[in-house]
């Protein structure tokens, strides 16, 4: 897979990441070079193997349903920028 | 050109779970903002989620009312993006084996039946609110709803119709608070849906481009938001154009869907399990243990109405449309079994009626099922009229529970089929209304039916009309 410097652009975007031009350049070199790294791994023989979602070979524990946590928020909200009301405040975002 | 519409749903049901599904925090709805989320939810470093056993069971409970495959191990993924509202950076959601796959429910438009087949329904944490008035320039961020467990349910795109779209959430809706694992509130947002619209040449098997309509909490907005947006796909396919993939939003003012974002904006997820949850694994033990538990189905339900109890597919509909409905019929109508459509009629006319009225569910209808069945009877006895009854049922309602036979004997209401005292208001009637008498004898069909009003009046209705019009048929034959 080869990658541009337009895919470069729209990862960085979507990681809500700013990168000037140059380190796009860079980044663009190193992630390819990954994607080689990659494209080499592609070779083994995967068919036959079950896919791992996990390392550890353990299942989920269940909590039963209560309700245990307690209102904190003045405490967190202590060291959030800006509040109002008891909400968090962020720069005004409409999709 | 023929245009057929092809429709997905998507629905989001929130599971009536007392916490979230991966925090201990509440799920109370209304409360202070922020006052419902904890370090697990607003993603405190070295927070981990541990998952809700109930939430995990509302998901098998729904994944067996519509004979759905129940996946174990299942597994939670990450969907990654940015948000303000989703304090990790990433929704905990499900990819890949999901909890519930497959399955179907049955729907009906008119007379018409049809399966709609189900691909999946996937637990899902939910994101918190946003708020854009209020706060001059910025946006304020409630993080309650943050963490509450939800159950996507993804239909196959199998309806053709806004009408078999609403006719299929609608059904949804019925189960899921059939089975109690949701209260179904739309206004408090516990069901939503998204829509695919899509439509192609009618006859065709390839399926066009599609946009997705967001949001549309209630089944109106469903319905309008789909009517728009296929007039929207057809009038561009036709005037040349083609569509674009989009998301969209209903705008229920304008009546319209506007675009929200297009493919190339689409957020790339970039799912992947998540580490912080381990497979789920359910025991064939735990899932038996749960259909045994399993009430009996709306569907199942529907068709025992239609077989014992000789109803109509079209009562048996309604009165299956809500458990409780179902169980306030069944509770009335074990009384009087041999009576069942008067059941059905009076529970699908009075007293829908007078709760829509008043707009409270039958579960507070303060006439109980035993007091209507005690009416009833009364009336199949011959002891009032159906419509003296409907003064008692009046009565009830009002009432404090008084039985239908304590209200008549009270009031006074019992039928007259003693003869002797109908003659005497016949008579009294005949006197008075010489001329009617005459134009009936003469062939006029209509004075007889205004006599024999008289004559119930005089009676102030407890006269038996059966068999006044017996007497008075008689009187005037003579």
């Amino acid at each position: 897979m080869t990658l541009s410097l337009s895919d470069i652009k729209r990862v960085a975007k979507l990681a809500r990441i700013e990168i000037s031009e140059a380190d796009a350049q860079q980044n663009l070199i190193q992630l390819s070079g990954i994607f080689n790294l990659i494209e080499q791994m592609q070779a083994v023989e995967t068919q036959k193997i079950k896919p791992m979602s996990y390392s550890q070979d353990m299942v989920q524990r269940l909590r039963e349903d209560i309700v245990t946590e307690t209102d904190q928020h003045i405490q967190f909200q202590s060291i959030a920028p800006q509040i109002e009301d008891s909400y968090y405040l962020v720069p005004r975002v409409i999709e | 050109m023929q245009w057929e519409t092809v429709i997905g749903l998507e629905i989001h049901v929130q599971l009536a779970t007392r916490s979230k599904i991966f925090s201990g925090a509440s799920v109370a709805y209304g409360a202070q903002p922020n006052s419902q989320a904890c370090a697990v939810d607003i993603a405190l470093p070295g927070v981990l989620p541990v998952l809700n056993r109930k939430a995990v069971e509302y998901a098998i409970r729904f994944g067996l009312a519509i004979n759905a495959a129940i996946n174990s191990p299942s597994i939670f993924a990450r969907k990654n993006y940015f948000y303000p509202d989703l304090p990790k950076g990433y929704q905990i959601s499900q990819l890949e084996r999901p909890i519930v796959e497959g399955g179907h429910v049955t729907i009906r438009t008119g007379d018409k039946e049809k399966t709609i087949h189900l691909t999946r329904a996937h637990l899902e944490e939910d994101a918190g609110k946003s708020t854009h008035e209020g706060f001059h320039d910025k946006t304020g961020i409630d993080l309650n709803r943050a963490g509450t467990g939800l159950l996507e349910i993804v239909s196959e795109p199998e309806m053709r119709s806004s009408t078999e779209a609403v006719a299929y959430a609608k059904a949804l809706h019925s189960l899921v608070r059939w089975i109690g694992i949701c209260d179904g509130n739309m206004q408090e947002g516990s069901f939503r849906c998204d829509a695919n619209v899509s439509v192609r040449p009618a006859g065709s098997d390839v399926l066009g481009t599609r946009c997705e309509i967001k949001n549309l909490n209630s089944f109106r907005f469903l319905e309008r938001a789909i009517d728009y947006e296929v007039a929207r796909q057809i009038d561009i396919l036709e005037s040349g154009g083609s569509i674009i993939q989009q998301t969209r939003l209903y705008d229920a003012d304008r009546d319209e869907t506007r675009s929200m974002r297009s493919k190339e904006d689409a957020h790339d997820y970039r799912y992947f399990p998540d580490p912080d949850l381990l497979p789920v694994v359910i025991p064939q033990e735990w899932i038996e243990q749960i259909r045994e538990k399993l009430p009996e189905l709306p569907e199942d339900r529907r068709n025992r109405y239609i077989q014992d109890f000789g109803l109509s597919a079209y009562d048996a509909n309604i009165l299956t449309a809500a458990r409780e409905l179902a169980d306030y019929f069944e509770q009335a109508v074990k009384h009087l079994p041999e009576q069942s459509k008067l059941c059905a009629n009076w529970i699908m006319g009075e007293v829908s009626g007078r709760l829509n009225k008043e707009e409270l569910e039958i579960d507070r209808c303060p006439v109980n099922p035993e007091q209507l069945a005690g009416l009833l009877l009364r009336i199949t006895d011959g002891t009032v009229s159906g419509k003296i009854a409907k003064d008692v049922f009046d009565s009830m309602w009002q009432g404090n529970g008084d039985s239908a036979d304590t209200i008549i004997d009270a009031k006074n209401l019992r039928q007259i089929s003693d003869g002797g005292e109908i003659e005497k208001w016949i008579d009294e009637v005949l006197a008075a209304n010489q001329q009617q008498v005459a134009d009936y004898r003469a062939g006029k069909e209509k004075a007889f039916n205004s006599l024999v009003g008289q004559i119930m009046k005089i009676s102030k209705g407890k006269a038996n009309p059966a068999q006044v019009n017996t007497l008075l048929k008689k009187r005037l034959t003579e």
